[in-house]
């Protein structure tokens, strides 16, 4: 019978082992006093993850939450909302109003990005070159082939261009980047729309395919004459040459976080989503024409209200404190109107067994 | 082989066969279960496969098999431009493996000094053991770039004419995909090959020697003839996994659906295609269509295996009719 007494591998006795676990809850219990907010997952758009991780670790130490994302990609994170094995799915490209509401989700911008174009030329640097979009359709389509082409020459009459061939670089994997860099095109090039179209992976004309951000970069500075586009933070990362565009008001604009934000000011926040490209082209003598936001989905009927709570107060603690932390990884993070609309579809819309889960006021009052 | 079974002791017999028996019943039920594991897991992929991608099948049939299309915009899909990438790449890659998978398994079977045969042989094994996705790395950051400055303008420079070297040279595309394949399947071919070559019985190869042959008469008339099976069973072993190799390729390749025989222009395979884009396939026929791809792949490599059994199978056959 002794042998039940003894745990092998301590040799504690199992009934102190117990009395210990008990006094370990106790002290647990007295430290925290109360529970943390029951753990999130999420997943989805590889884009904002490196944001929803810092965000994820910096909430966890302030108020214990834990909050998973997997980066799966914007299809695989509604794959798997819809299997309702997260709790919510990140997307780059807004869903169609109809399928939220045969689905009943809610979905919302939580930041903002910006796609440049970098390029590989021997002895030019960021900021020189000009282009326009109708030439980038151009060059995209394969018309535009070689860097000393005239169209090129003419936007930029000062610049020695070598007579490289263009080699096109583009993403090989479905991405939020290129659905907003292809409806760019389409919308400035009616040829594009017509050839190639717009979407999250398209049939290029010509090119070489590379996978994610950093694929397109690395492909870029591996060949000379490269010319990609590209999420803003991986140019900056990587230290590409990056072009200016004209954009709507006829002003040619070099990338920069003041030029994404003069796009933030210039949008229309008050309306529906739609089709995610009221950030796209728009006017301002400083906007930067290619700019999209990253969406959340979550389903407006919760199974689990304390669940629901601990996320949404996750997400207002993010368009809140999470700013700074947003600015600093090179994120745009969403003006104070956009933020404070999110709120009040939150406080509306976000249910569990009739009755709301969240409230601004609530959130407010205690944050958790 | 055939030598008869020890006569049963007496008296003991009885008791321990029926123990025997049983344990015996069990094992044998166990090893039979698993074994037939295998056969239900792949009947299972390969059911699997087809039912999911059953919506490619009948929306395109066979038309899937020569479209060169793939439009995720317009949701026309075609398998064409990724089978011919999967073979070609594949070719290439067996194409430049062999005969120095062959020469390392020569060297180290007949030439190396004893003190070099391990060392050599253990890096070869080493080589094996990288992971693909490092292969595909070095290759995307180191050996692209040596390839678009250097050997890629050379080439272009000195056979641009030929329909194999049309195009930039920007490093990335076939040539680098199959040369990175080509190293990656390097250690399988050779340590197969090293491992026939040394069963060759030292009778042969001495005898080859004493009537005064040199070691390449040896190597060429006595081990490559008496290894013939082993060695197209390694070089069958290499394309397999050149057939199916992913992480590698995706990053070296160039990833464009486009057929090209120029070896400097970008392409893609059926695994590169199923990397990048399985995440992001937001419509059922798009998911549909690659899961067909996958049953492609799946089917060349099968047939790819069986060819394999079957040549094995035929130079096993000949070997025993010149023998007699």
């Amino acid at each position: 019978m002794g042998f039940e007494l003894v745990v092998p591998s301590q040799g504690v006795p199992v009934r102190c082992r117990h009395a210990l676990i008990v006094l370990l809850a106790a002290a647990c219990w007295g430290q925290v006093r109360a529970t943390p907010p029951p753990s999130v997952h999420g997943g989805g758009a590889t884009f904002p993850f490196p944001l929803y991780a810092k965000w994820a670790y910096l909430y966890k130490a302030k108020t214990g939450m834990t909050l998973n994302y997997l980066s799966i990609g914007s299809g695989g994170g509604l794959e798997q909302l819809r299997a309702r094995t997260v709790d919510f799915g990140a997307s780059e490209y807004p869903l169609p109003e109809d399928r939220l509401r045969v689905q009943g989700l809610l979905q919302f911008p939580m930041v903002v990005g910006a796609v440049v174009v970098g390029f590989n030329l021997p002895d030019l640097p960021s900021g020189e070159l000009r282009l326009t979009a109708d030439l980038l359709a151009r060059i995209y389509l394969g018309e535009v082939t070689y860097w000393n082409d005239r169209a090129i020459r003419d936007l930029n009459p000062g610049l020695r261009l070598p007579g490289l061939p263009i080699t096109v670089v583009h993403r090989a994997d479905g991405s939020g980047t290129t659905w907003l860099f292809t409806q760019y095109l389409t919308r400035a090039f009616p040829a594009w729309g017509k050839a190639v179209g717009a979407g999250p992976s398209v049939r290029w004309p010509v090119g070489a395919g590379a996978k994610g951000n950093e694929g397109v970069a690395s492909y870029i500075k591996t060949i000379p004459g490269a010319l990609g586009y590209l999420e803003s933070t991986y140019a900056a990362q990587s230290g590409l040459a990056t072009a200016c565009l004209r954009n709507r008001d006829g002003r040619f604009v070099a990338p920069s976080p003041s030029a994404y934000k003069a796009a933030e000011k210039q949008a229309d926040w008050s309306g529906p989503v739609g089709d995610g490209t009221f950030l796209l082209d728009l006017p301002g003598p400083t906007t930067w024409p290619i700019v999209g936001a990253s969406y959340i989905l979550i389903y407006n009927e919760q199974s689990d209200a304390a669940k629901a709570k601990s996320l949404l107060g996750f997400l207002d603690w993010c368009l809140g404190e999470g700013d700074g932390v947003a600015e600093e990884l090179g994120y745009v993070p969403l003006p104070d109107g956009a933020a404070q609309r999110n709120r009040a579809a939150w406080a509306a819309k976000v249910k569990s067994g009739g009755k709301a889960v969240w409230s601004p006021a609530a959130a407010a009052a205690g944050n958790p | 082989m055939n030598q008869p079974h020890p006569p049963p002791v007496p008296g003991s017999g009885i008791r321990r066969r029926s123990q025997s028996q049983t344990g015996d019943r069990i094992f044998r039920g166990t090893t039979t279960f698993f074994a037939l594991l295998v056969l239900a897991l792949i009947a299972s992929i390969c059911v699997v496969l087809y039912v999911k991608g059953h919506l490619a099948v009948s929306t395109f049939g066979f038309k899937f098999l020569w479209n060169t299309a793939w439009d995720p915009v317009k949701e026309d899909f075609g398998a064409l431009p990724s089978i011919f990438g999967t073979v070609f790449s594949s070719l290439l890659a067996i194409l430049i493996a062999t005969p120095i998978s062959i020469g390392i398994a020569v060297f180290l079977t007949e030439m190396a000094p004893p003190w070099l045969q391990r060392p050599v042989g253990l890096g070869v094994e080493m080589l094996a053991a990288v992971p693909s996705i490092i292969y595909g790395m070095w290759g995307l950051f180191i050996f692209a770039p040596i390839m678009s400055r250097t050997v890629q303008p050379w080439l272009k420079g000195h056979l641009g004419g030929l329909p194999l070297f049309q195009g930039p040279p920007m490093g990335i595309g076939m040539m680098t995909a199959g040369i990175i394949l080509a190293i990656m399947i390097i250690p399988f071919i050779a340590s197969v090959a090293r491992d026939v070559f040394s069963l060759v019985p030292a009778m042969s190869k001495e005898s080859a020697y004493g009537l005064g042959a040199t070691t390449w008469e040896v190597i060429r008339g006595v081990v490559v003839p008496h290894t013939r099976s082993g060695l197209v069973g390694a070089i069958f072993l290499g394309l397999g996994r050149a057939l199916g190799e992913t992480m590698a390729v995706t990053f070296v390749i160039g990833n464009a659906h486009k057929i090209s025989f120029s070896l400097l222009s970008p392409s893609n395979t059926i695994a590169s295609t199923l990397a990048n884009e399985f995440s992001e396939a937001t419509t059922p026929i798009y998911t549909s269509s690659l899961i067909e791809l996958g049953l492609i792949l799946f089917l060349i490599t099968t047939t790819i295996l069986a060819l394999a059994k079957f040549m094995l199978w035929r130079i096993a056959a000949q070997v025993k009719g010149t023998d007699r």
